[in-house]
């Protein structure tokens, strides 16, 4: 898609070199194989397909977009748990996909990440302990001070340092979440990337959860990749948000932009679907219904991939792919027929 | 374990780790203590793990081992007079061995001491056969399983050739070569041809642990692979291996009772408690305790050994931990 034209302005391209985290056009397949004995490459499931993100140190950079949209395989392969298909991952002005392991190591110091299941991220064979001295002990740091340092941490996410040779089980699911976040701080880190972190929590532990990474940022003065599906949770937290729809950022800006002036579509649908604690408002919320499912990451639609479940779709969207940029809107999106549109909804309705 | 709170000595094994209400004090166990302490509860394991020491020290104590002396007077090798049809004296006359306690055979060879014998041997053969199988089951499903890709086609397919080969006669022929060597190198060379089904299950653990997001956490924290392997991983899969390795050391005895009755595993003078059952099959019906005693021994030993297993697998599982006394 963008090989061709560096022309308009896009969302990013005017800073390159600035950012703590720069993420240019990433592409993730994973190959389909087929049943036969050869298992040859039938298709590709193309999660992720020219996604790019800017991370500034000590913001909030919210991910949103519905499920298997391709949100947590960007979170991963910014961290090249998976290796790129294409594009360029940068941080601190280093390029990460061809980054030798050594250096790779160094970098995981500054660039942790919190996972979305507190069940499944921590080794049920491990004390709390261990699992939190682990990324001390990778890192050659536990020898000095490890077992203090251990006690700091589990103090920090709110947790009693006298548990710490529980094990996991042991622990609620709101309180295993603490002990990952502790894991990922343990080497200090500048930025987290934060895989729906409390999407697996209940509402009453979410918002104790929310309010220990905040406390976390002020202190630390971390960086956030905050994924979620949560709209309220996101604009909670975030400062710029990007919208994601089928492996592509649709639309992308300041927080309060996106959430008071959603000009794409499928960020207008979405809104709308987020439902209001305010029941008066809730009586009169309209809602955009969009029909269909969410095509196939393996085949994807032509042109706009929105396009199939739009109700603003003509030809052009099947033929020419919209470019991210600004219509007009005061910040980039990816829509032919993006509009300006005020005030969807109440700002002030949407309280995580 | 809530089963451990009935019965009389309930306060025995109060240690001194209770937790003091004034100043939260905790005693930190390592992990190996707490797998120690658990093991320790778990009434079956210390059963078999009891009949198992008792049926060593019998086997070892009793007519010696190589240039130790035993206790017990007669030979395996030496014939005799046989007195009373061989009968077993055992108990006849109160609480007493009597003469030839398991009886005599029909040449007059003290039963006793062929089965003592026969047991030595025997669990030599099958731990060896237990140490081999689990490590190179181990070592290669976690490799196949870990790597995946080619290393796992290989290793795999060789896998599967293996196991295509009915083990007996895989094992006869094996055992045709080595058997002669002595006894430890028939055991290792059992254990290189009853790997296969470890290593399948090892394979399957491990391609499903490799997924786990804990697994991807200590990616993501840049931990190695050998270390993920042996750190996140293996310990996850204990409990499979352990009740294999105890099911393939039972399997073992079998397998080296199948080839003694082949006439391929241990070679006369010298016995086993399968070539003795073997031997004597046909005296089932006239001299019966012929048959009996090996077959006691077999099945307490089998028995044992899987009960331990057990126990270590309950023991290595945290989860078990439920009880807080």
């Amino acid at each position: 898609m963008t090989q061709t034209s560096p022309a308009p302005v896009s969302a990013h391209d005017e800073h390159v070199g600035e950012h703590l985290l720069e993420v240019r056009d990433l592409v993730m397949h994973f190959p389909i194989r087929g049943s036969g004995f050869l298992r040859r490459v039938v298709g590709q499931v193309q999660a992720v397909s020219g996604v790019s993100l800017d991370l500034d140190a000590g913001e909030t950079l919210g991910v949103v977009g519905e499920s298997g949209c391709g949100k947590s395989t960007t979170g991963r392969a910014i961290l090249q748990l998976h290796t790129p298909t294409a594009g360029s991952v940068r941080w601190e002005g280093k390029e990460l996909t061809e980054l030798p392991k050594q250096e790779m190591q160094a970098v995981r110091r500054d660039l942790q990440i919190v996972f979305q299941d507190p069940y499944a991220s921590l080794n049920p064979k491990m004390p709390v302990n261990d699992i939190i001295a682990e990324p001390l002990k990778v890192h050659g740091r536990y020898k000095d001070g490890g077992p203090a340092r251990v006690k700091e941490l589990l103090q920090l996410v709110g947790l009693n340092p006298e548990h710490g040779n529980r094990y996991p089980h042991e622990f609620s699911g709101g309180q295993r979440q603490r002990i990952g976040i502790a894991r990922a701080l343990a080497l200090q880190p500048k930025a987290l990337i934060l895989d729906e972190p409390v999407s697996a929590l209940d509402v009453s532990v979410q918002a104790g959860i929310i309010n220990l990474l905040e406390d976390l940022q002020d202190e630390f003065g971390l960086a956030y990749v905050f994924i979620a599906h949560d709209l309220s949770v996101v604009r909670h937290i975030s400062d710029r948000v990007a919208v994601m729809y089928l492996g592509k950022v649709v639309e992308t800006g300041e927080r309060d932009e996106i959430y008071r002036r959603p000009s794409h579509p499928y960020t207008q649908a979405l809104l709308s679907a987020a439902p209001s604690a305010n029941p008066e408002i809730e009586a009169k919320r309209e809602r955009i219904i969009l029909e269909g499912d969410v095509p196939s990451p393996a085949d994807p639609p032509s042109g706009c991939r929105f396009r199939t479940r739009c109700w603003k779709a003509e030809e052009i969207c099947a033929t020419e792919e919209p470019e991210l940029v600004d219509r007009g809107q005061g910040h980039p999106v990816a829509c032919h027929f993006a509009e300006e549109l005020l005030e969807v909804i109440n700002p002030d309705d949407v309280t995580p | 374990m809530s089963t451990n709170t009935e019965g009389p000595p309930v306060t025995r094994d109060h240690e001194p780790t209770q937790v003091a209400d004034d100043g939260m004090e905790v005693i930190a166990r390592t992990q190996g203590q707490m797998v120690l302490r658990r093991f320790l509860r778990h009434r079956a394991a210390m059963l078999g793990l009891g009949t198992l020491l008792f049926i060593v020290v019998l086997a070892y104590t009793s007519i010696g081992y190589g240039p130790f002396g035993g206790w017990w007077d007669k030979s395996f090798l030496r014939t005799g007079t046989v007195l009373d049809g061989g009968r077993p004296t055992l108990f006849t006359e109160g609480f007493a061995l009597g003469e030839h306690p398991f009886g005599q055979d029909n040449v007059g060879k003290d039963y006793f001491a062929l089965v003592m014998r026969g047991t030595q041997q025997s669990l030599v053969v099958a731990f060896i056969i237990g140490i081999v199988t689990t490590l190179l089951g181990t070592l290669i499903g976690a490799a196949a399983g870990f790597f995946r890709g080619r290393t796992e086609a290989v290793l795999m397919r060789i896998t599967d050739a293996m196991i295509s080969v009915p083990t007996l006669i895989f094992a006869a022929i094996v055992a045709a070569v080595f058997g002669r060597t002595g006894i430890v190198f028939l055991g290792i060379a059992l254990g290189v041809v009853t790997w296969t089904g470890l290593a399948r299950l090892v394979r399957g653990e491990f391609m499903a642990l490799r997924e786990k997001e804990f697994v991807e956490a200590a990616r993501a924290i840049g931990t190695s692979n050998w270390r993920i392997i042996t750190k996140h991983i293996l310990p996850n899969t204990v409990g499979v291996i352990i009740v294999t390795a105890t099911l393939a050391i039972a399997a073992g005895i079998l397998l080296e009772t199948a080839l003694s009755f082949l006439g391929l595993g241990i070679q006369p003078p010298d016995v086993s408690l399968g070539s003795l059952i073997t031997e004597y099959q046909t005296a089932m019906v006239s001299r019966p305790w012929l048959f009996w005693w090996p077959g006691i021994f077999i099945v307490a030993i089998a028995l044992s050994v899987n009960f331990i297993g057990d126990g270590l697998r309950d023991a290595f599982d945290p989860r078990q931990n439920r009880v807080r006394d």
